[in-house]
């Protein structure tokens, strides 16, 4: 029965749909479309008000979504892309694929925030998540001299590793080398992805685990769990904006544009915060779901702009990747 | 009939595993290895020959404890050895570190925990899931020494030392440095166990690197020469192994049972204490992966159902097919066309993510990829599961052909007559083996499919790996300890059926 289903659903695929209904193709990361992320609530909700039929294709993490994109280049069935961060949009914007999305929302960002392809649908901070019984360090030199232990994710590999590749370079510019070098001795190890990270910090391996400051608010809602809390550093907490951006060669531009509109209305921001665990970037009218006004907020945040990200990178990575081999 | 088969089954091995990486380096201008590349290069090397020498190093007293001893459990310890090479790297990862790790058991026990993180704790995880496999691969030969030679020595008044020099040694021979090349080549290609234990950025290997090249910087033809540079280095581990691989040359026996002798005295007390630390080393973490599982094994969330069905098919297609076309190319290896050797371990060593990528390139202006996500899958995991069989089947073949290779040409026995009557019933034990380590393979895979995923068609691994971006470790580890549990069942399953025929 399950084969059966299995064939059935590779069927569907493979047919073109027979009805008329307009197909709207988003290209996202993997965690997005699963059964506990956002994707099936904003899939019901969307289909009910645009008479389509919404198809999300799912492709590893936000990197991987990149590379996927141009893979498949102009030929891309993909009428948008959602999942990319701001450490990969002017990679992103090089390609040439993407076409201006033309909408002006009010974002409830912490930090002022244009970009004429690429819009936000929800965001972040990074920070290292703790037990509460923990007293955590004030700022990265205080972490680098203490003994805590904490888990990384790898910058080459995941973009919450970028994230903090670049908080580091945002908050101390030269003397980034010099912070690597003195956390060298607390980083336990430097994992491929955050859920690795995450799943050693759980079981005990590290203090502290690089994560958002709404982990928390996953084990109080999901768990009834209140025993985990993040660190916020004085130097600032660097943000993640996750955005989506509409494809030039999109054969439903009208579609993608009321799908990015979509996006940015109540139905689809209030979905966010628990499935994705992040900020909503345009707080619904409801407000937050209860659980998240006990979270900690970082009074600054860090975000270079798209360009400065980028051209950060590569040095960056090479800094960091001298300072811990020794 | 076999030659021409498994020639046909080369070419098709050869074009499946090079067109990708030739497509993929198609794509883009020129490349050129950075220096990390060349460190990366030799980290990759030298971990990877540490851990080969590690497993077989501990896999020789172990299969040797095991085939001359009997005790109560060695069977089940016998068919336990297939377990830990099944299990989903995070999982072991996870199991290693509630063994050893900072609040591991160990050190609830007070004990000092183990260096887990760096090169020691890349090197143990990978003697975990190797050494069972070459402890398997060498009892192999340990249990197809003819029972007449085991008889002569004896009336001969053959010691331990002798049987060793005589017997024991010229059968490693034939046997060890295919064992290690096939442990080599493993971890050569390994990517998330040394990153996860590597400890940081020193530990970066060529795989790393690829996925860094894909990923991050798009440059498709680094990626395809750092490829081609991890292929090459199997090359040569291939070419090595084969120069010191030697025929045992034992003869044909006529099947008579005969137990290896089980000297007494301090020797006893060596084998009953390499049997017991390795069965302890084996169980404790894969003990803390049912233990971590089982509490969520109860109400597992209900995606988890059609996805294992889905791992189960994959599985059910993947592993026959895999083990005829190894058989295929073993047998026309053996009857002279040594060029295959190579070409069966092309996907040992090749970069899974080159590999997906390639296909996906090849694919995607014909169809879409979600599209043949199933047909893909399938020979993509036969393609990763068949040098295993092939390094399993092979010192069999090689065996078969020297002992009944004349008498079959007299009696021109060939074709179907002759896989019924001679391959077949003499290969039964390896065949079971191979189909239950390549189905069990195949339920596990991830790699290359995460490319042509699609809603519907979701595997057990890939749900896993939602579940903890969902923040639901609990769930995650209960769906992982059922894939632990498929993938043991299937290898189970054809294990028994292959050693149905024998005595043990």
């Amino acid at each position: 029965m399950k084969t059966l289903g299995f064939a059935a659903g590779l069927l569907a695929i493979a047919a073109p749909a027979l009805a008329e209904t307009p197909v709207l193709h988003v290209l996202t990361y993997d965690s997005f479309v699963s059964e506990w992320g956002p994707g099936p609530a904003i899939e019901t909700a969307f289909e009910a008000e645009c008479g389509c039929d919404l198809r999300f294709t799912a492709a590893g993490d936000g990197a991987a979504l990149l590379a996927r994109l141009q893979l498949e280049g102009v030929r891309s069935e993909a009428d948008v892309i959602l999942g990319l961060d701001t450490s990969l949009t002017a990679a992103a914007r090089r390609t040439g694929l993407f076409a201006p999305h033309g909408q002006r929302p009010a974002l409830s960002l912490p930090v002022p925030f244009e970009d004429a392809e690429f819009l936000p649908y929800d965001w972040g901070w990074f920070a290292f998540v703790h037990d509460r019984k923990l007293d955590p360090p004030k700022d990265f030199a205080a972490l680098a001299a203490s003994d805590l232990k904490i888990v990384i994710e790898d910058p080459r590999s995941s973009t919450p590793g970028l994230g903090l590749l670049l908080w580091v370079k945002a908050a101390y510019g030269d003397r980034a080398a010099e912070i690597w070098q003195g956390l060298a001795d607390n980083i336990v190890t430097v994992t491929p992805g955050w859920s690795e990270a995450y799943g050693m910090f759980l079981d005990g391996e590290a203090d502290m685990v690089l994560s958002y400051t709404t982990s928390p608010a996953s084990h109080l809602i999901a768990e009834q769990d209140g025993s985990k809390t993040a660190a916020l550093f004085d130097e600032g907490n660097y943000l993640q904006v996750e955005v989506m951006g509409k494809l030039a060669a999109s054969d439903q531009p009208e579609l993608a544009d009321r799908f990015l509109a979509f996006m940015l209305s109540d139905a689809a921001q209030s979905v966010l915060p628990t499935t994705n665990w992040m900020y909503p970037a345009l707080t619904p009218a409801a407000g937050l779901p209860e659980g998240f006004e006990a979270l900690a907020r970082p009074v600054k945040s860090l975000l270079l702009p798209a360009d400065e990200a980028e051209a950060a990178r590569g040095p960056a990575l090479d800094e960091w990747r001298a300072a811990l081999a020794r | 009939m076999a030659r021409r088969a498994g020639a046909l089954i080369a070419a098709g091995l050869a074009a499946l595993t090079l067109a990708p990486v030739a497509v993929v380096m198609a794509r883009a201008g020129e490349a050129r290895l950075a220096p990390a590349d060349l460190v990366a290069l030799r980290f990759t090397i030298t971990q990877a020959a540490l851990s080969a020498l590690a497993s077989v190093a501990g896999a020789v007293p172990l299969a040797r404890a095991l085939a001359r001893r009997r005790f109560a459990g060695r069977g089940v310890l016998v068919t336990a050895l297939g377990a830990p090479f099944l299990m989903p790297v995070i999982v072991t990862v996870l199991g290693l570190l509630a063994v050893f790790g900072r609040s591991g058991w160990l050190a609830t026990l007070g004990l000092p925990p183990l260096p887990v993180f760096g090169l020691g704790g890349v090197v143990l995880a990978h003697v975990f899931l190797n050494m069972p496999l070459a402890t398997r691969m060498l009892l192999e030969g340990w249990q197809s020494i003819p029972g007449e030679r085991l008889r002569l020595a004896e009336s001969l008044g053959f010691g331990p030392r002798e049987i060793w020099r005589h017997i024991e040694a010229p059968m490693l021979r034939s046997l060890l440095p295919g064992a290690a090349l096939a442990v080599f080549a493993i971890c050569l290609t390994s990517f998330a166990v040394v990153l996860i234990l590597g400890g940081g950025p020193a530990a970066t290997t060529v795989e790393l690197a690829i996925y860094q090249a894909i990923r991050f910087e798009f440059d498709l033809a680094r990626a395809a020469l750092l490829a081609t540079a991890q292929v090459a280095a199997c090359g040569v581990a291939v070419a090595l192994a084969g120069l010191f691989t030697l025929p045992a040359g034992f003869g044909a026996g006529l099947d008579r049972a005969a137990a290896l002798p089980a000297p007494g005295g301090w020797r006893w007390g060596m084998d009953m204490a390499v049997i017991t630390l390795a069965a302890a080393f084996l169980a404790g973490p894969i003990l803390a992966v049912a233990l971590r599982g089982a509490p969520a094994l109860v109400a597992l969330p209900v995606p988890v159902w059609p996805a294992l069905g889905a791992s189960l098919l994959v599985a059910v297609i993947a592993a026959p097919l895999a083990v005829s076309a190894a058989l295929l190319m073993a047998l026309a290896c053996t009857q002279g066309a040594r060029w295959l050797e190579p070409v069966a371990m092309l996907p040992m060593a090749s970069s899974q993510l080159v590999l997906g990528t390639g296909l996906f390139l090849i694919l995607f202006p014909f169809v879409s990829p979600a599209a043949v996500a199933l047909p893909v899958t399938v020979i993509v995991t036969a393609t990763m599961a068949l040098p295993f069989a092939y390094r399993i089947l092979l010192p069999e073949v090689r065996r078969l052909e020297a002992d009944y290779g004349r008498l079959a040409a007299v009696l021109g026995l060939r074709g179907w007559p002759a896989a019924r009557l001679l391959v077949l019933p003499r290969l039964r034990r390896p065949l079971g083996f191979a189909t239950g380590l390549c189905a069990a393979l195949a339920a596990g895979d991830l790699g290359v499919v995460a490319l042509f995923a699609t809603e519907q068609g979701t595997t057990l691994p890939l749900v896993i790996s939602r579940l903890m971006g969902a923040y639901r470790m609990e769930a995650a580890a209960g769906a992982a300890l059922l894939l632990v549990m498929l993938a043991f069942g299937l290898f189970w399953i054809c294990d028994r059926w292959g050693r149905g025929g024998t005595a043990d």
